[in-house]
């Protein structure tokens, strides 16, 4: 019997994941990774054991809780921190799947024997005709997360199952309820699962080693002075909220100048742009770009974008030059950049390091 | 082969203290406060119990309270001290660095209410710096709470120094005995203590049982609030099932104790030694001033909780550290407190053996240990940094 090592988070999808999995036939053990504990001993919403606990015994299937604080920490927290004080606004769940979860999952499936490890991610795993294989984004659109898992490795893929790609939230929870899980009810988490209360700026206030990231002044994008604001890591690009700035139009956040410690403010209009360059580059469907080749896509710029129609161009290693046949709002350095093909498969990603703003 | 190698996190019941509790729940299941014979007779049992432990420990019956096991009576004899040493002035108490949470949480939390804390440093083989012990004791101190051994290392601190020390500068001793108790011949007045907290689940009895040991003349003060139970120390309706088989698994632990020991600790020796080998390893806690059944050890390389699951496939129980503290993510208190660096006390395994270990059995965990250790290390980069020169050995 094939095993298979299911990474359980105390929610729902991947207790049905499990679950799906046992009924299939394969030998299942499921694994809670601890990832965080907060100042007052409470777990982060990405690792929640009782529930995870529950689900498993269950499910009759061996469980373990292992502890990946370190790990966490160092991959995810810590650059987290980092990004935010540099005025970027970083993804940590993309880097938590590529260097924590799934690292430690096949660590666990090679521990244990099992060929295969699993999640409950609404995304399914595709070996295409050129041998590579990649992500198909999840057959309910609304619940698709290829987004956070475009920078899974080919090693990581091919090890890989995700039995919920064609399956909606509201079937999950039906089958949750059917096999009689504890959590079929369970809310979803929703926002980053160390920042348990307050905000991301509170918790980076917090938790920051160096001094950086004071008050300073809020521009427009001629260079007028318009306010003080109160540190860099309070604002994201596309913000409209808590500003405090009256300019007799809706003002938004369109760029974060670390290092000149400017907030720049902008009208509606002003953040949308055309072009958008790229590094740290994963592929998934096709090995690679050469040199000055050009690929047509589908691009998401944040998760919960729906995606827009480009142009990628790579100008040089690691570098991608991606541009927008409609402008696209709000796009933030920090955040990732997914490229789809027009089937949903994921061709690759990357991370914004400058938006370029209007086509000349 | 099955071998539960963890019998500092809890033991298997003994049939004597399972057969002895039994009567408890369905024919003398009377309240021992009633008047009638069926409370009288559970009463009596109780009493007897108490006579029996007290015996076996060398103290008088009055001198016993029971509680709901280590932990209560753990906080019981600390914040009844602190009581005392209030009404007094005297708000200072004096522990050490690897004391049990049960100790150290209490203390956290009499910190916040004005008490001023000192934790002495313990050697590197996590026996306590008794001279800076002394040094430690002022005027204003109200307790000393030292543990008898070690629930991770198994480290025996030598309480009858300790013990000496303070009757001399008339300041309360307490000892967390937990471990010990069952384990180790205790006599309370040989070892001159005025407080000992013991729980029946470390000795084969039940869990939910435990007991304080108070020396004649220390004043005591309710923990638990509520009826006159225990002379008006511990309210609340006795446990008697639960206290019956403590009374029982204590005797039955007892009368083999003096032929276990020796055997245990050869035992122990032979597994130490056989663990030894295995190269960039290193036994935590002094090798000979050890509880007869401890062995905990780092191993580089390797994270403990992935040890654990192939030695839990191969069929042996064993742990990383405490049960208790397994839900706390940060790394031993303890293997900290002897210089253990934080990587290097991610990988410690701990393997407390039972009265019934074989020969056999402990070359079976050598076997396995050595297999797995060699496993992991097999794709374990930070071994593997090591072993190419890129990073250095710690151990």
């Amino acid at each position: 019997m094939e095993k298979v090592v299911v990474g359980m988070s105390g929610g729902v999808d991947s207790a049905v994941a499990a679950y799906l999995l046992k009924k299939e036939g394969y030998d299942v053990i499921g694994i809670t990774l601890r990832i965080w504990q907060s100042d007052d001993g409470s777990e982060g919403r990405c690792c929640d054991i009782d529930d995870a606990r529950s689900v498993a015994f269950k499910l009759g299937i061996p469980y373990y809780a292992i502890n990946c604080t370190s790990d966490f920490q160092k991959h995810v927290v810590d650059p987290f921190v980092k990004n935010y004080l540099c005025g970027l606004t970083p993804n940590p769940c993309v880097e938590c799947n590529r260097y924590v979860k799934w690292e430690k999952l096949l660590y666990y499936a090679k521990i244990t024997g099992a060929n295969y490890i699993a999640t409950g991610h609404y995304a399914s795993v595709v070996k295409a005709d050129n041998g590579r294989y990649t992500l198909k984004k999840a057959l309910h659109n609304e619940k698709d997360q290829t987004y956070m898992l475009y920078k899974l490795t080919q090693e990581q893929l091919a090890k890989t199952l995700m039995p919920l790609g064609s399956v909606s939230k509201n079937e999950v929870r039906k089958i949750a309820v059917e096999a009689g899980l504890p959590v079929a009810s369970k809310p979803d988490s929703q926002e980053v699962c160390f920042v348990t209360d307050g905000s991301y700026a509170d918790y980076i206030e917090k938790t920051k080693k160096t001094g950086c990231g004071g008050e300073g002044l809020f521009v427009d994008e001629k260079g007028n002075v318009l306010g003080r604001h109160k540190g860099i890591i309070h604002y994201t690009v596309g913000q409209r909220k808590g500003l405090g700035i009256a300019l007799g139009y809706p003002a938004y956040v369109k760029e974060i100048r670390p290092e000149k410690n400017e907030v720049v403010i902008g009208s509606e209009n002003s953040l949308y742009s055309h072009i958008i360059l790229c590094g740290n580059l994963n592929f998934m469907s096709i090995p690679k770009m050469d040199k000055n080749e050009t690929v047509n896509c589908t691009v998401k710029v944040r998760y919960g974008h729906k995606g827009q129609p480009a142009r990628l161009v790579l100008t040089e290693k690691d570098k991608v030059k991606i541009t927008f046949d409609q402008p696209v709002r709000a796009a933030a350095p920090g955040q990732s950049a997914v490229f789809y093909d027009d089937g949903g498969y994921v061709i690759g990603g990357g991370i914004i390091t400058e938006v370029l703003g209007q086509r000349e | 082969m099955n071998i539960y190698a963890d019998n500092a996190a809890t033991t298997k019941m003994s049939k004597k203290a399972v057969s002895a509790m039994m009567p408890y729940f369905e024919e003398l299941y009377g309240n021992p406060s009633s008047l009638y014979s069926a409370g009288q007779r559970a009463k009596e049992a109780i009493e007897e119990a108490r006579e029996t432990i007290a015996g076996i420990i060398g103290a008088s019956a009055r001198e016993i309270i029971f509680t709901s096991g280590g932990t209560e009576s753990d906080n019981q004899a600390i914040m009844s001290a602190a009581a005392n040493g209030k009404r007094q002035g005297k708000y200072h108490i004096i522990s050490d660095a690897i004391e049990h949470h049960a100790v150290l949480h209490t203390l956290k939390k009499l910190e916040k209410e004005g008490f001023e804390v000192t934790y002495v440093p313990v050697h590197k083989n996590g026996i306590i710096n008794v001279s800076a012990l002394e040094k430690a004791i002022r005027d204003d101190t109200c307790l000393v709470t030292v543990m008898y051994a070690n629930n991770e290392i198994g480290t025996v601190q030598p309480i009858k120094k300790i013990s000496e020390i303070c009757r001399r500068r008339g300041v309360v001793f307490h000892t967390d005995a937990v471990q010990a108790v069952g384990h180790v011949p205790i006599d309370v007045n040989d070892l001159g203590v005025d407080m000992l907290s013991a729980s029946a689940h470390k000795f084969h009895g039940a869990k939910g049982t435990g007991f304080l040991y108070v020396r004649r003349g220390v004043r005591i003060s309710s923990f638990i609030e509520g009826g006159e139970q225990e002379r008006g120390r511990r309210a609340g309706t006795e446990n008697v099932a639960g206290i019956v088989s403590m009374g029982a698994a204590l005797k039955e632990v007892a009368a083999d104790i003096d032929k276990n020991v020796p055997r245990i600790t050869a035992l122990r020796n032979r597994l130490i030694d056989g663990l030894s080998e295995i190269p960039h390893s290193a036994l935590n806690g002094d090798r000979e001033k050890r509880l007869p059944g401890n062995v905990n050890f780092c191993f580089e390389g390797i994270e403990g909780e992935s040890l654990l699951l192939l030695l839990d496939d191969k069929g042996i129980s064993a742990s990383s550290g405490s049960a208790c503290a397994s839900g706390s993510l940060d790394p031993s208190h303890v293997l900290l407190a002897i210089g253990r660096v934080h990587d290097v006390a991610h990988g410690s395994l701990r393997l407390t053996l039972g009265e019934d270990i074989t020969q056999k059995e402990i070359a079976y965990i050598i076997k396995s240990v050595k297999e797995a250790v060699e496993y992991l290390r097999g794709f374990s980069p930070v071994w593997n940094d090591c072993v190419s020169g890129k990073s250095k050995f710690i151990l």
